[in-house]
């Protein structure tokens, strides 16, 4: 009797173990030997050789570097825009269905799908936003390999496709909102603007803490907006790395390279990130409860 | 949401979201490049039959040429199945995990020249020695040479060579002021990029509005490079990428393109690329035999007539293939006859007439004919003669085993900073360095 609930759960537990804790462990494994992707067999113990080569490497830092300005100019705008959206949806409107289902539309979209559009609006040549820009008296810029402009570029395909989804997270908190708060709040005589700062966001505190660490785990593993992006050898960010993120920094050391062994640690690396924004998670979530 | 739920308990699901996400990511990277895999079945693979499958990347041509039909029809017991990945970049990584492991190969599997020395030098004992099997002088000496081992075990037969020529628009010459005859061009030139080079600055002084000359830096120097004895290795796998006088002149021809107005400033086979072609934006392009269709479909009908193809500065080869038989073959047999069926002269010759991939067996030079469209479609120009000249005197040169990254480096990080971030040709030179340290681990 007390071992069906554990007989239900066990099928993703062994899915799992399988496909995803095998694997990072044999991860590890390999992070800490020379592995080349033509010779697999032949290991050679490398101790932690690949993380300190990482650590004095400068494609390395400029990764992380990327992988930050892109999470932070994506993340930041989106979820401000998702908490206005949803707010301005928690109204009474007309046709409430069919504006959650548009706002979804954009994470329904592959990213593949969706990137290839954005490349062509960024097109250097001919691109819609370079042609906007002519009408305000803008040189054309070359996104793809500018420093900022491209880092610019690629977050707004990753704003496009995450915003109507976090919208949608919290327009789902804000409906569990119990109304009788802003009955109380106008009451006192408080705007609209007003029940939204002093009544709305305070209570989504927790959702949005949720938000941000779901947001901030995408940002880190930021993959294939960059490298579609990038068209050509995509997985390089442009000549210069400007959009050379983490995960593509692994993905061109171990597929491109083929330096299976630095390709792990970088992974590995990543997951220590993961791992460290997952412990500051719970540390400012903690307080929060706290001061509540 | 209302997280109200006891701190342990969240702190294991918390952990476990973010472990099962980042193994998730160290597992599926390799789906994620955008690199479709697709069986396309050339049989029904009834029973009693012995079934073949083919892996091959990018377009063949020989199911198109309908040499798998016709291969059954000679073979009634025979079944082809053809496994096509598109992108190279997603096959070959795929094919060297397989190929290691024993296991997952198809029983013929395709090898790109960018990617033949590493499988000819730490593959060599999964791959079938084909050498034996073969008349090896059916096949050009330095396509031969470049899937052999030392030891002289050669792990796959030649497809197709690259042969370069220049592609040209002779509509847009004549407006500049050139010369738009193909024999006197390529007299022009010969011998010498820097005279290409030269006619391009020319060019650019009557440029009809919104042209260049070229497409981009890269694929002049790709073209140069193609040209020179040696590359980035010696051939006993010393790297002399810095060192090498060929790698220089190509790179100096190539500074000299970016550093002028003459370039399209394009990566080739980026959608901007084949816009480039349909607006008639560039005036020339180093043309391998296999981008002639290429041409001819994104240049569209505007284009018809208007290209014309002379002899490039000097012979040189860009791509090409190989044909090896995995010893992880179940029907190693029946997949060697195959391979040896689809690389003979007499098949090699039709996939040229169907998508103009060169035969790398000179005996099929004498009467190959491209398709008449094609022919009108380049001004009429003596396609065939100009590919199978250039063919024969190609330098044999060495690919090294991390052949491509360097070229990468150079092309994408160096040349590109110089042609579109304009930075100086040392600042190039310098970045594309310190990418090649990191790709050799120095």
């Amino acid at each position: 009797m007390k071992a069906s609930p554990y007989a239900f759960i066990s099928p993703f537990f062994i899915f799992f173990g399988a496909f995803s804790l095998v694997p990072l462990l044999y991860t590890a494994w390999y992070s800490l030997h020379n592995v080349q992707l033509s010779d697999l067999d032949n290991q050679t113990w490398a101790g932690l050789d690949n993380y300190q080569n990482l650590l004095s490497s400068d494609f390395f830092w400029n990764s992380l570097w990327v992988t930050l300005v892109i999470g932070v100019i994506s993340t930041v705008p989106q979820l401000i825009m998702a908490i206005g959206l949803a707010h301005l949806l928690n109204y009474k409107l007309r046709g409430s269905t069919v504006w959650r289902v548009v706002m979804l539309t954009p994470y329904a979209t592959s990213v593949a799908a969706a990137t290839l559009v954005f490349v062509l609006l960024y097109s250097w040549d001919g691109g819609m936003i370079n042609w906007l820009l002519d009408f305000v008296g803008v040189d054309p810029i070359n996104w793809r390999e500018s420093d900022w402009g491209s880092k610019f570029a690629v977050s707004t395909i990753v704003i496009w496709r995450w915003t109507g989804y976090n919208a949608l997270i919290y327009l789902a908190a804000m409906q569990a909102i119990p109304a009788d708060l802003y009955e109380s709040a106008s009451l006192d005589g408080a705007n609209r603007w007003q029940q939204f700062r002093h009544v709305t966001v305070p209570q989504l505190r927790p959702t949005i803490l949720f938000t941000v660490v779901v947001s901030t785990i995408g940002a880190t593993q930021l993959f294939g907006e960059p490298l579609l992006f990038g068209g050509v050898s995509g997985s390089k960010g442009g000549s210069g790395h400007d959009y050379q993120t983490l995960g593509l920094y692994m993905y061109d050391q171990g597929w491109v390279i083929g330096n299976l062994g630095k390709a792990s640690a970088i992974a590995w690396s990543m997951f220590l990130i993961l791992l460290l924004i997952a412990v500051i998670n719970l540390l400012v979530s903690r307080r929060l409860r706290k001061s509540q | 949401m209302r997280a109200r739920t006891r701190t342990g308990r969240r702190k294991v699901v918390v952990l476990a979201a973010v472990a099962s996400l980042g193994a998730g990511l160290l597992a599926g990277c390799a789906e994620d490049s955008g690199g479709g895999s697709s069986n396309s079945d050339g049989g029904d693979g009834g029973s009693g039959k012995t079934t073949l499958s083919i892996g091959t990347f990018g377009v063949f041509g020989y199911k198109q040429a309908g040499l798998y039909d016709e291969y059954m029809k000679l073979n009634p017991d025979v079944s082809i199945k053809e496994n096509v990945t598109t992108r190279t970049d997603v096959y070959w990584p795929k094919t060297l995990t397989r190929l290691q492991a024993g296991a997952g190969t198809d029983d013929i599997q395709a090898i790109e020249i960018m990617n033949v020395t590493e499988a000819v030098e730490t593959q060599a004992d999964k791959f079938v020695d084909l050498g034996k099997e073969v008349d090896k002088s059916q096949w050009l000496d330095w396509k031969n040479a470049q899937a052999t081992t030392k030891d002289g075990k050669q792990i796959g037969l030649g497809t197709d060579v690259g042969p370069m020529a220049i592609c040209y628009r002779k509509d847009l010459f004549e407006k500049a002021g050139l010369e738009t005859d193909r024999t006197k061009l390529a007299e022009q030139w010969k011998g010498d990029w820097g005279k290409y080079v030269d006619l391009g600055k020319q060019y650019m002084e009557k440029a009809p509005r919104g042209t260049k000359f070229v497409d981009s830096a890269s694929s002049v120097y790709n073209a140069a490079l193609g040209g020179e004895p040696e590359r980035y290795y010696e051939t006993d796998g010393t790297v002399i990428w810095d060192k090498s006088d060929s790698v220089k002149k190509a790179w100096d021809v190539a500074m000299e393109v970016a550093t002028s107005d003459m370039s399209a400033k394009l990566k080739q086979f980026d959608k901007p690329w084949d816009q480039g072609y349909s607006n008639g934006t560039f005036a020339t392009v180093a043309c391998p035999a296999w981008m002639i269709g290429y041409i001819q479909e994104k240049s569209g009908a505007s284009g018809k007539g208007k290209w014309d193809v002379a002899a490039a500065p000097t012979a040189a080869n860009w791509g090409g293939a190989f044909l090896g038989v995995p010893t992880a073959s179940k029907n190693q047999k029946e997949a060697v006859k195959l391979a040896k069926w689809l690389t003979a002269p007499e098949q090699q010759a039709k996939v040229f007439a169907k998508q103009a991939s060169f035969p790398s067996t000179p005996s099929a030079y004498a009467d190959l004919k491209p398709a008449a469209a094609t022919s009108a479609y380049f001004s009429n120009a003596p396609i065939t003669e100009i590919f199978s000249k250039s063919a024969e005197t190609i330098p044999s040169q060495y690919f090294g085993i991390k052949d491509q990254p360097i070229n990468t480096a150079l092309t994408d990080i160096g040349i590109l900073q110089v042609e579109q971030k304009g930075k100086s040709p040392e600042e190039g030179w310098d970045a594309a360095t310190k990418e090649i340290k990191d790709v050799l681990g120095q």
